[in-house]
């Protein structure tokens, strides 16, 4: 026996893969994949009462789900927000990455380290300090009274879906400047100097060769903010008000005080499954668009 | 490859100041002498801190965010470690498929693999707590230690571990007499990175944690009470001066005697 198992580890490599796998695959069939299962299949229960589920299968849940107005219009101003959010962050830190990859000469670790270093910093604190600073009695407006250019606190700037867009968009800063910024350090430089000599300026080299080059870098930055972002609880919580609120905030309140399994099951799938759909749609078109510009 | 570009400067250090600002004022209120966090600020003070010191209930959090962050950050380096050896020095059927799968839980929602494991844990008759709590931290961990435990590992010469095997060790002896030496500048990063996530993480400890609070939990009830958030402050002051040694220690780590550190090993995060 002893000898066979040596035998099969060392003549086949994929045993040995796998066996190397093994503790990693098990996390996530038994943490993740069978747990989401059990979510799937309570989406199709019916909650009778405080303790009661009733398991037979019924599609009511997503009936109720479409049926109340509130579900839909959550889920579509979660996704809108997270979309916003993912263009926000992209057009704002591009211009940032671009000039770390092809000005900076000296140090570009050290701008790195320190573009990313915020991100690490408790998440739960750097979206506080937006309602700090956004709040009736925040920083901006406190700071814009006492030099007397405001006599009533500005209303606007918290409670809204800006003021979420925007603290999301610094919250998620470091997952779109590191994906955009090693792809387009990867950018082989003598194809922007082709470029330039066969008469391009450096507008047309842009678009039509740095851009199209650095998408992977857009993809991957799209795929890591847009879909983790379209389940944030902490942000609309603290900054968003009624009009700020998400589908999230619906979640957690169906799996804590109303106490519906079965509904908040499935408002998460229902979640999850436009969130990924919406996600291979903007990937399909951004891969399309890739292909034209080059 | 270009010379200068003056506009991009000055937009990337006001972008630098967006970034910074909010972070930066929480410390700076924290030593104000007043409740309110508005502007202008009142005078020194270090009683935030002395409030901090004494309070009982944040000492409770405190070392329950530290027996969650390491116990989840031993793991899922090891995880981690097995996994990246797996998937740099063999050729694993389905590779990508696999990869993907343990990648996954860093892109899913927090939120719905929250409530995923409530449906699970509660399902099982368990009481929730600190442990769901941990198993969740795990498993949002691993794709993090796997992303720098790779890169590591693809930085070195692989003729080193199979000189080793022609000299007669064999792959248990040579994985950790050369491999894991080679890498455990890595490793040491991908502890104190891991340690450093689950100890912020606030979503999947909200949902599972029940009455077991962890640091950010405290510090999300203390929030609402106006009087209570100063010593908040304080707390936040604390985690992001330590957090940030932390972090520099580890990006550090990652690029000591790494041959390929000039080409910015920073693989993914």
């Amino acid at each position: 026996m002893k000898k066979f198992l040596r035998k099969l580890f060392s003549k086949h490599e994929n045993v040995r893969a796998y066996a190397l796998l093994s503790p990693a695959l098990i996390l996530v069939i038994l943490a993740m994949a069978s747990p989401l299962l059990l979510m799937l299949v309570t989406s199709f229960h019916t909650q009778v009462s405080m303790m009661e589920i009733d398991s037979t299968l019924t599609l009511d849940r997503y009936a109720d789900f479409f049926s109340k107005p509130v579900y839909p219009t959550l889920l579509f101003r979660s996704i809108k927000i997270s979309f916003l959010v993912t263009l926000v962050t992209l057009l704002t830190t591009y211009p940032l990455a671009y000039y770390i990859a092809f000005y900076v000469k000296k140090n570009k670790m050290l701008w790195i380290v320190l573009m990313t270093l915020p991100f690490w910093t408790s998440y739960l604190l750097r979206v506080f300090s937006w309602r700090v600073i956004l709040g009736h009695k925040g920083v901006i407006n406190s700071a814009l009274m006492f030099s007397g250019a405001i006599d009533e606190p500005l209303s606007f700037l918290i409670y809204s879906q800006t003021a979420v867009v925007l603290t999301l968009a610094h919250a998620w800063a470091a997952f779109a400047i590191l994906p955009l910024y090693v792809s387009l350090d990867k950018i082989d430089k003598s194809l922007l100097e082709a470029s330039y000599d066969l008469g391009c300026s450096k507008f047309q080299t842009f678009w039509r060769v740095t851009f199209p080059l650095s998408l992977p870098g857009v993809i991957g930055a799209i795929l890591i903010i847009f879909i983790p972002t379209v389940g944030d609880y902490v942000t609309p919580q603290l900054v968003g008000g009624t009009d700020g609120r998400m589908l999230s905030n619906m979640i957690q309140s169906l799996f804590g005080r109303a106490n519906n399994f079965p509904l908040g099951a499935a408002s998460a799938v229902m979640m999850l499954l436009s969130v990924s759909f919406v996600a291979l749609i903007v990937t399909y078109i951004t891969k399309k668009v890739s292909l034209r510009m080059s | 490859m270009y010379k200068k570009n003056n506009t991009l400067l000055i937009y990337s250090i006001i972008y630098f100041a967006f970034l910074y600002i909010p972070v930066m004022l929480l410390p700076i209120f924290s030593f104000n002498d007043a409740i309110h966090m508005v502007f202008p600020l009142k005078g020194f003070t270090f009683k935030w801190y002395d409030q901090m010191i004494h309070s009982s209930r944040l000492h409770k959090a405190l070392m329950n965010s530290i027996k969650v962050g390491l116990v989840a950050s031993i793991f899922s380096t090891f995880i981690a470690l097995l996994a990246a050896k797996a998937f740099t020095r063999y050729k694993v059927k389905f590779h990508q498929l696999s990869y993907g799968a343990i990648l996954l839980p860093f892109v899913i929602p927090e939120i719905i693999i929250a409530v995923a494991l409530i449906v699970l844990w509660t399902g099982m008759g368990l009481q929730l707590g600190l442990i769901p709590v941990t198993i969740a931290h795990i498993l949002f961990c691993t794709p993090f230690c796997l992303l720098i435990l790779i890169s590591r590992m693809e930085g070195f010469d692989k003729n080193l571990e199979e000189a080793a095997m022609d000299l007669g060790e064999n792959a248990w002896g040579t994985f950790w007499r050369v491999t894991f030496p080679l890498v455990l500048p890595a490793v040491i990063a991908s502890l104190l990175l891991s340690f450093v996530i689950s100890f912020d993480e606030f979503i999947l400890a909200f949902f599972l944690s029940s009455s077991d609070q962890t640091l950010p939990m405290y510090m999300w009830g203390q929030m609402r009470f106006p009087k209570k958030l100063p010593h908040v402050l304080a707390l936040g002051a604390v985690i992001i001066v330590v957090t940030s040694l932390i972090v520099i220690i580890s990006y550090w780590l990652r690029n000591i005697g790494n041959p390929s550190s000039k080409k910015n090993n920073i693989g993914g995060i």
